[in-house]
């Protein structure tokens, strides 16, 4: 199964190569890993997706927590979450299919961040989910190219308190 | 205060930690860090190669507890100390290495003698840093003593520009250190030792399984108090030998692939397994489905990722060993609504269950009148130093004859490469122990075969006095290679024939120590005699059965019960 670690991390040179490296040298799945400063420059953010049982995603979790400048690790899987993606696709844009590339990314929400003669730059955010229905019903029609962010998640507020 | 060099810093630092001995080999980028040295009493042991240096400073680690140091330069000094780096991480030993590193602006530009050996070693250190600022220098070194002692200790590395170590710097004060993202747990909880002592009063046929952890935490003291206490039974891995008396009614010896018949049908019997700083290895288990499939399994253990990481654990403890068993102790005498004496008389009939197994089969071998078996030679090391020596062992079958038949008593006297597996590292690894204790007697109880791999350091030794006896179990076999090829490659011996191995004899004496051999089984006493009488190093070559092999043997892949017998 599907799950989405969030962890907080100390900034500092070679922490991104303790995580993939770990990750690689045990054998554990990456499906998306992003990163990024918090509010405290001195502390990143990074959500990886892996998939394995529950036995896999335990040693993921504690291997990780191991990591000296491993501040914190939560698997936000079985928590109420809001996950996001970004997707940057290039479309062909020619004279008959212009209006409907434009459709489409309306439908889902998207902009145009690029336009030529030929082709149309849009811009979509959403679930992975999302992402990958907005690709499959845009690839028919002519997609270019292609850059996803990969996931960022984070656990929704507790309603009761 | 005054400014002075990183070197002086660095040299302060380890003042600081109050490191005595230290392990290394000068160079290029390391230099003005050994000028700095001739200025404090601290000792640099020039080893005649890293490994060496590394393996040394490991040995000094393991027999002491205190952290061990090494001081390798930039490039293949760094590099040549990466076997042993892992070999101290594999088997939880604190280290701190310190290595050299090109000037700040050349890293990255392929200059000369410039690896990165913060990435190399990565997987194989707790941590590891490299010094990017002149400020940041002294902190490091003390974060990394910090690091390497604490919790789970492992070897800590910092790379040291060679600009930063010839720079000026303040030497700050020493604050308390606390890290954010580092916070072992040492207190076990109390709702997990309540839960696992009565499990402890519900089981009919418990046993200790118990690790280097305890050896690590020093928990020998509360150990011996809970088994003896509740007439539980005890099996040690490799790593664990010594933090149970091996001479002990209690003590089955070891367990797994090359332990006591006793200690893996206990494993199979058993109803509750006590795991103690052991962390399942795939030696100790053989073929996971079948280890302790009856039983419950309680695991204490400071490090999170090693428990339920091969086998789900009913109760697991995340904590110091020696404060676990202390809080299972001190629960037993003062909450247990039960006789101690009760208790410990409810366990007979599996006692007894237990010493039948090894009357029936006992650790043994068949003797011989004029050849010389191995495991005569470790009987008689044991008896004739009293069991009361440190031994350290190169990898193979002399390692397994050695945790099987020299009876360890005591903690911190069996040093041996367990989780890595390194061979060479028996020498280097006394020389370290020895320069620690100089007054024990430090035996290196080698393969003819593993000691050729760090032999060099025999000059070290003499440089060094060290009077280490070094016991060659001479088969001009490869010979664990080789027993599996006997058993399971129809006698294909590839690779594993040694024809030509130096006269060690002679070779003791170009290295100004005493080389003494022993062909026959009556020679073996005068030579261990004569080797132990000597304050100088000594090798003793002894010509053994080829072809002898280490049993019992559970084949790789099978349940330990299916164990090979003599």
């Amino acid at each position: 199964m599907k799950h989405t670690i969030s962890v907080l991390l100390q900034n500092k040179p070679g922490v991104l190569s303790r995580v993939t490296g770990l990750f690689s040298g045990r054998g554990f799945n990456i499906e998306s890993l992003c990163v990024a400063e918090t509010l405290d420059p001195g502390v990143s953010c990074l959500t990886v997706v892996s998939k394995g049982d529950n036995a896999i995603i335990e040693q993921i979790t504690k291997q990780l927590h191991k990591l000296i400048d491993v501040i914190k690790v939560t698997d936000i899987t079985d928590k109420e979450y809001v996950e996001r993606e970004m997707v940057l696709i290039r479309m062909k844009a020619e004279a008959h299919t212009r209006a409907e590339v434009l459709r489409v990314i309306d439908i889902f929400r998207g902009k145009v961040v690029d336009v030529s003669a030929k082709s149309y730059a849009v811009e979509l955010t959403g679930s992975a989910s999302k992402i990958q229905a907005v690709i499959d019903i845009l690839r028919p029609i002519g997609i270019k190219e292609i850059v996803r962010t990969g996931i960022i998640a984070m656990s929704r507020a507790n309603k009761t308190k | 205060m005054g400014k002075i060099t990183g070197s002086q810093a660095v040299v302060k630092c380890l003042e600081e930690e109050g490191v005595k001995i230290i392990f290394g080999y000068p160079g290029g980028a390391v230099i003005d860090l050994y000028d700095a040295l001739l200025e404090s009493k601290i000792t640099n042991v020039l080893v005649r190669h890293e490994q060496g240096a590394v393996h040394a400073a490991d040995g000094l680690a393991r027999v002491t507890g205190e952290v061990g140091v090494a001081l390798l330069t930039s490039g293949p000094g760094a590099t040549n100390g990466v076997t042993g780096i892992a070999t101290a991480y594999m088997d939880s030993v604190p280290l701190v290495v310190l290595t050299g590193q090109v000037p700040r602006a050349l890293i990255g530009n392929d200059a000369f003698q410039e690896v990165d050996i913060v990435g190399i070693t990565r997987p194989c250190t707790k941590h590891n840093y490299l010094v990017a600022k002149p400020e940041d220098l002294v902190p490091t070194i003390r974060e990394a003593f910090h690091i390497a002692r604490s919790g789970r200790p492992g070897p800590v590395l910092v790379d040291l520009p060679k600009d930063i170590l010839g720079g000026l710097l303040t030497f700050p004060d020493r604050p308390v250190i606390n890290m954010l993202s580092y916070q072992p747990t040492y207190k076990p909880h109390p709702v997990q030792i309540e839960k696992a002592c009565k499990k402890i009063i519900k089981a009919k046929k418990p046993i200790l399984y118990v690790g280097g952890g305890v050896i690590l935490s020093n928990a020998s003291s509360e150990l011996t108090e809970l088994a003896v206490k509740l007439n539980i039974p005890v099996t040690m891995t490799l790593m664990g030998l010594g933090a149970f008396a091996g001479t002990s009614e209690l003590s089955m010896g070891m367990l797994g692939m090359h332990g006591t018949y006793t200690a893996n049908m206990a494993v199979a019997e058993c109803d509750l397994l006590i795991a103690v700083g052991a962390r399942f290895d795939d030696r100790v288990t053989g073929k996971l489905a079948e280890f302790a499939s009856k039983a419950e399994i309680i695991h204490i253990d400071i490090d999170p990722t090693s428990i339920s990481k091969n086998v789900k654990v009913d109760v697991p403890i995340v904590a110091d060993c020696k404060n676990a068993l202390a809080a299972i102790n001190e629960w037993f005498n003062t909450k247990a609504n039960v006789s101690l004496e009760e208790e410990a008389e409810r366990h007979q009939p599996w006692l007894t269950l237990i010493r039948e197994w090894t009357a029936k089969h006992p650790l043994c071998y068949k003797e011989n009148n004029d050849i010389i078996k191995p495991q005569y030679v470790i009987e008689i090391l044991h008896k004739l130093t009293g069991g009361k020596a440190i031994i350290t062992t190169e990898v193979g079958q002399n390692q397994m004859w050695a945790a099987q038949f020299y009876q360890f008593d005591y903690p911190r006297h069996f040093v041996t490469s367990g989780g890595l597996g390194t061979m060479g590292f028996g020498l280097p690894a006394a020389i370290g122990a020895q320069m620690a204790f100089p007054d024990k007697t430090v035996i290196d109880i080698a393969g003819d075969g593993s000691i050729q791999m760090n032999i060099q350091e025999l000059a070290t030794a003499k440089q060094y006095k060290c009077p280490v006896k070094v016991a060659i179990l001479n088969n001009s076999y490869l010979g664990m290679v080789r027993q599996w090829q006997e058993l399971f490659y129809e006698k294909r011996y590839a690779s594993t024939t040694m024809n030509v191995t130096p006269d060690f004899v002679e070779l003791a004496r170009a290295y100004g120590a005493v080389g003494l051999r022993a062909t026959t089984k009556s020679e073996v006493v005068p030579v261990v005699k004569e080797a132990l009488a000597t304050d100088n190093l000594v090798i003793m070559d002894f010509k053994i059965e080829k072809e002898e092999g280490v049993y019992p043997m559970v084949p790789a892949g099978k349940g330990n019960t299916e164990m090979l017998l003599v």
